[in-house]
């Protein structure tokens, strides 16, 4: 990424056509630890890896329940995240009250992408350095959306964001297509398995990792650390062929469904895949 | 009702003997001088409160509903009394709000007139989304009880009693809204002289999966007591049904009514003076 004398405000294009902050801003995502969505025909999975600065400290909170049929996983700057789930809980919360039937996530996604898409727009502002996979049912079944700081939104069979991202992408490609009739705990250990990909030479366990489900007639929870430890250790019973390790390839658009172009994505992110956490972001 | 009196001591204005009239008059701009205070305000003027109009005008009488098994039946009256007189005959009460929902309503059918173009507003907002999502009858159920409830809460209410039914993925739905925002759902409902009238004969007679011929049936019976018996009320009807597939209001009809009884052919003749 080069600085240039295009980059200093949101609201200057350059003369490629491109905003570099808000590019900027997408790269914040891709410095987050890696957050991971799946979808079946009835349930949604959502993984987060849990990155803690130090041993004394606690590690970032990633996932978050929104409403009882919505729930987030972020990457990015958290901070920026905590303020977008506050504005989902609260039009969810409000659709509620005045209609008495849940908010439609699809309606919500849009909802946040315009928010997103304000800020890119306005020079006293700057876009949100956090990338959203929202997970949640609708009349229509269970869908993944992801947010970016762009305002733009995309809906997903599987996605993942986030460094180290790209390991697990490879991973849901190659299995993206079973996942539609998949059972909730094979959804789950698929879900830990594009984790373990992420994680790479880190052993998996409930303290790194963490796991949430939505489905058609079960709430968004978020698994407790004993459910998630009798997951994990389930994975090393099932036939697992994921365990050679996988070598980050460079960075390809993942053949998941319906991903449309992000703006400016051609240049950006080179050298950013690999590079662990700074400070601020998880 | 707030009478000159009591407005006259919160301004707290000195009152001399001959001059209390003329202070008077100069309050109301518009010089109402006959009794009671304009029952809404001409303009705002300080230290008087604001009212807003709280009498109905022209109004519709009862509404009735029921589910039945392929979805929803609802019944009204086409008249519009003003005061004791039946002044508009041809009054539609009920109304499509979507596809799959239907509104009727008694009271101020002015207020009901502007309701549905609120309830017009919402469904264009909702379509335009065109996301697979659509409002439900519980949806508008609840979004007109918020409405109802707010306006009541600052003293401005819409004179209405409502009537919102309706079909979505197989799930039936029949509600009340009341002018003070009191809301409820049930398989039978009426409103206005029908809530005394109407259902107890529902009580009595209503059943689950009733088929449209019952159903009609039934509501045909309750509009006939209601014809008789609520002076309002006149014979000439629409009958709607709201399925999963659409709404569809009847044409106006009448009702069979028997009025060839034996005390209408001489009224007087057990009254000892009349003629």
């Amino acid at each position: 990424m080069f600085r240039n004398q295009y980059d200093t405000d949101v609201t200057t294009w350059s003369p490629a056509g491109r905003l570099h902050q808000v590019e900027y801003a997408m790269e914040a995502v891709k410095q987050g630890s890696a957050a991971i969505g799946l979808r079946s025909k009835t349930h949604v999975v959502l993984a987060a890896v849990n990155k803690a600065s130090s041993e004394l400290s606690s590690h970032q909170k990633k996932l978050f329940k929104i409403d009882n049929h919505i729930g987030i996983a972020m990457a990015g700057l958290t901070a920026d995240g905590r303020v977008l789930s506050r504005y989902m809980r609260s039009e969810c919360i409000n659709h509620k009250f005045v209609y008495e039937s849940p908010l439609p996530v699809g309606r919500l996604v849009v909802q946040v992408a315009d928010k997103a898409q304000v800020c890119t727009q306005r020079s006293w502002k700057r876009p949100y350095g956090v990338g959203l996979l929202v997970a949640g049912l609708d009349e229509t079944g269970p869908h993944l959306y992801q947010n970016c700081p762009s305002g733009n939104y995309f809906e997903f069979h599987a996605f993942a964001i986030g460094s180290r991202s790209q390991a697990a992408k490879t991973y849901l490609e190659r299995k993206f297509e079973s996942f539609m009739d998949c059972s909730k705990e094979e959804l789950v250990r698929h879900a830990l398995h594009a984790v373990k990909e992420s994680l790479q030479e880190e052993e998996l366990s409930s303290a790194n990792c963490g796991v949430a489900i939505v489905g058609v007639g079960e709430p968004f929870v978020i698994l407790d650390s004993k459910t998630l430890q009798a997951y994990i250790e389930s994975l090393e019973g099932a036939k697992d062929d994921q365990a050679t390790k996988i070598e980050v390839e460079e960075e390809r658009n993942p053949a998941v469904i319906e991903r449309q172009d992000v703006s400016g994505g051609g240049g950006v992110g080179v050298g950013a895949e690999g590079e662990g956490p700074s400070d601020m972001e998880t | 009702m707030h009478h000159p009196q009591v407005l006259r001591s919160q301004m707290r204005w000195e009152c001399h003997g001959g001059q209390e009239e003329s202070k008077q008059e100069q309050i109301y701009v518009g010089r109402s001088l006959m009794g009671p205070p304009t029952p809404f305000t001409l303009m705002p003027m300080p230290g008087v409160p604001i009212t807003h109009t709280q009498q109905p005008y022209v109004t519709g009488t009862s509404v009735l509903g029921l589910i039945y098994e392929g979805g929803v039946l609802i019944a009204a009256d086409t008249a519009g009394s003003y005061g004791s007189t039946t002044r508009f005959k041809s009054v539609e009460r009920m109304k499509a709000v979507s596809n799959n929902t239907l509104l009727g309503a008694s009271g101020e059918i002015s207020d009901f007139q502007a309701i549905t173009q609120l309830l017009d507003r919402l469904i264009v907002a909702d379509a335009m989304w065109d996301d697979g999502n659509d409002l439900g009858p519980l949806d508008i159920h609840n979004y007109l009880t918020r409405v109802m409830y707010n306006r009541r809460n600052k003293f401005d209410p819409l004179w209405n009693t409502l009537i919102l039914g309706g079909v979505k993925n197989g799930v039936k739905h029949l509600g009340s809204v009341s002018m003070i925002g009191v809301h409820y759902v049930d398989n039978h409902i009426a409103t206005g002289f029908g809530i005394h009238l109407a259902q107890p004969i529902f009580r009595e007679e209503w059943k689950e999966n009733m088929t449209l011929e019952e159903g009609t049936r039934l509501l045909e019976k309750a509009l006939l007591v209601l014809f008789y018996r609520d002076r309002s009320a006149i014979n000439k009807i629409q009958v709607a049904n709201v399925t999963e597939d659409g709404v569809h209001i009847s044409q106006p009809y009448a009702l069979k009514s028997e009025w060839n009884l034996e005390a209408f052919k001489n009224p007087t003749a057990s009254a000892a003076g009349s003629w």
